[in-house]
């Protein structure tokens, strides 16, 4: 008999949402569906608005990663404004781009996702999280705290405050670097540098036990999108989309972001209010392709510092050019912290990077204009329309999450026909379900972040709708 | 506007130097002052929001209400003048109370977002309502349509942020001499509105001075091409310039 399995709402990831597992007569999982179930309306609500609002308004949609919507949205400024930004901009706006990568992926690593690594997939819920991880290893819940610290004060270093700074304007930002806080920033480098390399070290040690997780956490072969710079090196802030395939075929590379829309088209589902992009050469669903970490890792030659080229060296050493199964997502997420902190060095010890002309001025000077940069999460496009007055008439976001969309229903199908018996449910079928999709780390509102303990819900009904079985967490 | 004088004592009628009491102090003042002008001189302080100093006092926002012993009304203390032997209370939970209902409901009128507002970090309507402890909203937002004028070349008006205290009307009026801006509607549609209800970029009497923005208290008025709390207003011009207006 056809049974639903709800998981609702959905533990340690950024947002709310459930999931619903469809079973068939024999008690197995048919079909999973991901719900995203809140509204935010970004879209409409800007309209009107002026466009020099456009970055710090947009910032609000999430407060993990208020950073990259900052760079997406004033980039699409620019491009209105018709303007290059000066240099130590550029700069300035990729230190910051950066630092919140480090501090991002920390608290996607270490206090979320890393309780299932230490305390096990099928601890006791009450324990499997931040909290347990702090009783189990606090070592390591320390290095999470202290790298996620190392972020978020940079971010304050650099744009006054933690959360939503307003220092990312069109044009620019609105105030330079000072020698202090270069130096300040410089001086905590090095104990950063060092959490992320014993933290790699230690991940790779016990990659071993994760062996059936890595073969079936969404591991299908998909396409793989990312921005990159001209040679194709790791470039968070900068360059142009480029899409590799399983075989590391190059499908698109130097597309602009301008012509992201030939790339990337948008399906909706009326039952979730998250939308499907995928690739439109090949259409929808088939277009299926993911971004992120583990997209960027595959779709560049090399990351361009040498600490993160040796750990992709080897990380390509150990899974193939192109590795497929989401589970990587967190190694590749530990390579990219490195990669943040060795790039922010390079960039603090430029000698320009204390020149105060940090803005470009201008009136906007184009009707259209498209922001692309890389979130911790994956490629964020903001595309803007403004009227003569510089008002905002359109906006269009495709946010990482979205990108991923189809490649997280499929994982979550995945996971729990090879975990999930509907016969016998348990506590740690369940959580590996949801621990497929924190490997793509989610940022669903991304207003929100729930941290720990949750409540859980799984009912189990048949055809008729009668409820069979419920468990509760 | 009502301008409420309370009734001099025959016999202190010539008298061009009152005493007074304001919150237990005892103070003189010239006859002709405000209750407000008084207790500033005296370093006492009552919250205001639409008066500014160097133009006419409008008593519109009644933020500035202040309690006369033996009335049970309240009064306006910027357009109320002193008398002899008057009580004035400043400061009492009954004001407290009507003061902080008054900006909950500026804030409820119109849509307010701090923290996208130019004026974030510099907003007089920001700031008072911390003065007086607002730190939530009680009442049910109205969440109105209102649009953004961005038609000037220099400056933008958005009527999400005004909160109608006419200072853009009076400066433009009253120093400037274009007299722009008016007030239309009633009631809850009041809106500030350019020359006869024209963009403000087709405004011909417009002298694009930036008098109104500078003195207006929100983020409703003000210069384009500034971002999120970026809108840094300089409103010191205004008392230099009608004093050096009335004495020279």
């Amino acid at each position: 008999m056809p049974r639903t399995i709800t998981i609702d709402p959905v533990t340690r990831i950024e947002g709310h949402a459930k999931i619903t597992l469809q079973l068939g007569d024999d008690g197995k999982v048919a079909d999973a569906q991901f719900h995203v179930t809140q509204f935010r309306g970004f879209e409409k609500f800007c309209e009107g608005r002026p466009l020099t609002e456009m970055p710090s308004l947009m910032a609000r949609i999430c407060g993990i990663c208020p950073v990259s919507h900052l760079m997406a949205s004033a980039k699409a400024c620019d491009a209105l404004l018709a303007v290059e930004i000066p240099p130590v901009a550029v700069s300035l706006r990729r230190i910051m781009n950066l630092a919140q990568f480090v501090q991002s992926h920390a608290l996607s690593f270490f206090h979320l996702s890393s309780p299932d690594f230490l305390l096990g997939m099928d601890a006791d819920p009450a324990e499997r999280n931040v909290y347990g991880l702090i009783r189990k290893n606090p070592e390591l819940a320390i290095d999470g705290v202290k790298l996620r610290k190392f972020g978020q004060e940079i971010i304050a270093l650099l744009g006054g405050k933690r959360i939503h700074p307003a220092w990312v304007v069109p044009g620019g930002v609105n105030e330079p670097l000072t020698t202090e806080r270069r130096d300040q920033i410089l001086a905590a480098i090095p104990e950063a540098k060092a959490i992320a390399l014993k933290t790699i070290t230690w991940f790779k040690q016990s990659l071993d036990q994760y062996q059936e997780i890595i073969d079936n956490f969404a591991c299908f072969p998909s396409l793989h999108l990312s921005i990159a710079d001209e040679q194709n090196k790791l470039n968070v802030y900068n360059g142009n989309l480029r899409v590799v395939d399983k075989d590391a075929k190059v499908l698109a590379t130097g597309v602009k972001p301008a012509d992201y829309h030939t790339l990337i088209g948008e399906a909706v589902e009326n039952w979730t209010y998250l939308k499907f992009p995928y690739y439109k050469p090949m259409g929808y669903p088939e277009g299926m392709y993911r971004v992120g970490p583990l997209a960027r890792l595959n779709v560049i030659d090399s990351c361009g510092t040498p600490l993160a080229d040796k750990e992709l060296a080897e990380f390509r050493q150990r899974f193939g050019r192109v590795p497929q199964s989401s589970f990587l997502f967190h190694y590749a997420r530990l390579i990219e912290i490195i990669f943040g902190i060795e790039n922010m060095q390079k960039l603090l010890d430029s000698r320009d990077i204390l020149d105060p002309f940090v803005r470009a001025r201008a009136r906007p000077n184009r009707r259209e204009g498209v922001g692309v940069s890389e979130a911790p999460r994956g490629t964020l496009i903001h595309h803007y329309k403004i009227d003569d007055h510089g008002q905002m008439t359109f906006a269009n976001l495709i946010i990482a999450t979205g990108h991923n969309n189809l490649a997280m229903s499929r994982g979550i199908k995945q996971v729990a026909q090879h975990f999930v018996d509907g016969n016998h449910l348990t506590e740690g079928m369940l959580n590996r379900v949801e621990a497929v999709i924190r490997c793509f780390d989610p940022c669903l509102s991304c207003s929100t972040h729930a941290l720990g303990q949750m409540p859980i819900e799984i009912s189990l009904h048949d055809a008729a709708g009668k409820l069979l079985d419920v468990a509760r967490r | 506007m009502t301008t409420m004088t309370a009734s001099p004592s025959s016999a202190a009628h010539d008298i061009q130097v009152v005493t007074l009491k304001i919150d237990d102090q005892e103070v003189s003042a010239s006859r002709n002052q405000t209750i407000l002008q008084v207790a500033a001189e005296n370093q006492i302080e009552i919250p205001t929001l639409c008066f500014m100093p160097g133009l006419k006092p409008m008593g519109s926002c009644r933020i500035c209400l202040v309690e006369l012993a033996g009335s049970p009304r309240l009064f306006a203390a910027c357009v109320t003048r002193v008398s002899e032997g008057m009580t004035v209370i400043t400061d009492s939970p009954r004001l407290r109370k009507y003061r902080k209902q008054i900006v909950e409901l500026l804030f409820v009128e119109r849509n307010h977002v701090c923290s996208v507002c130019v004026s974030n970090g510099r907003c007089e309507l920001q700031a008072l309502a911390v003065k007086l402890g607002i730190t939530h909203i009680t009442q049910p937002y109205r969440y109105d349509k209102m649009v953004v004028d961005s038609s000037h070349d220099l400056f933008r008006l958005d009527h999400n942020r005004c909160v109608l205290c006419t200072r853009c009307v009076r400066v433009c009026d009253q120093i400037e001499g274009a007299h722009v801006w008016d007030v239309a509607g009633r009631g809850i549609d009041c809106r500030i509105t350019a020359d006869l209800n024209l963009p403000w970029g087709d405004s011909d009497v417009c002298t694009s001075c930036g008098k109104c923005v500078h003195i207006c208290p929100t983020g409703a008025l003000t210069e384009k091409g500034t971002a999120v709390a970026e809108m840094r207003k300089q409103p010191d011009f205004l008392p230099y310039l009608t004093i050096m207006r009335e004495n020279h």
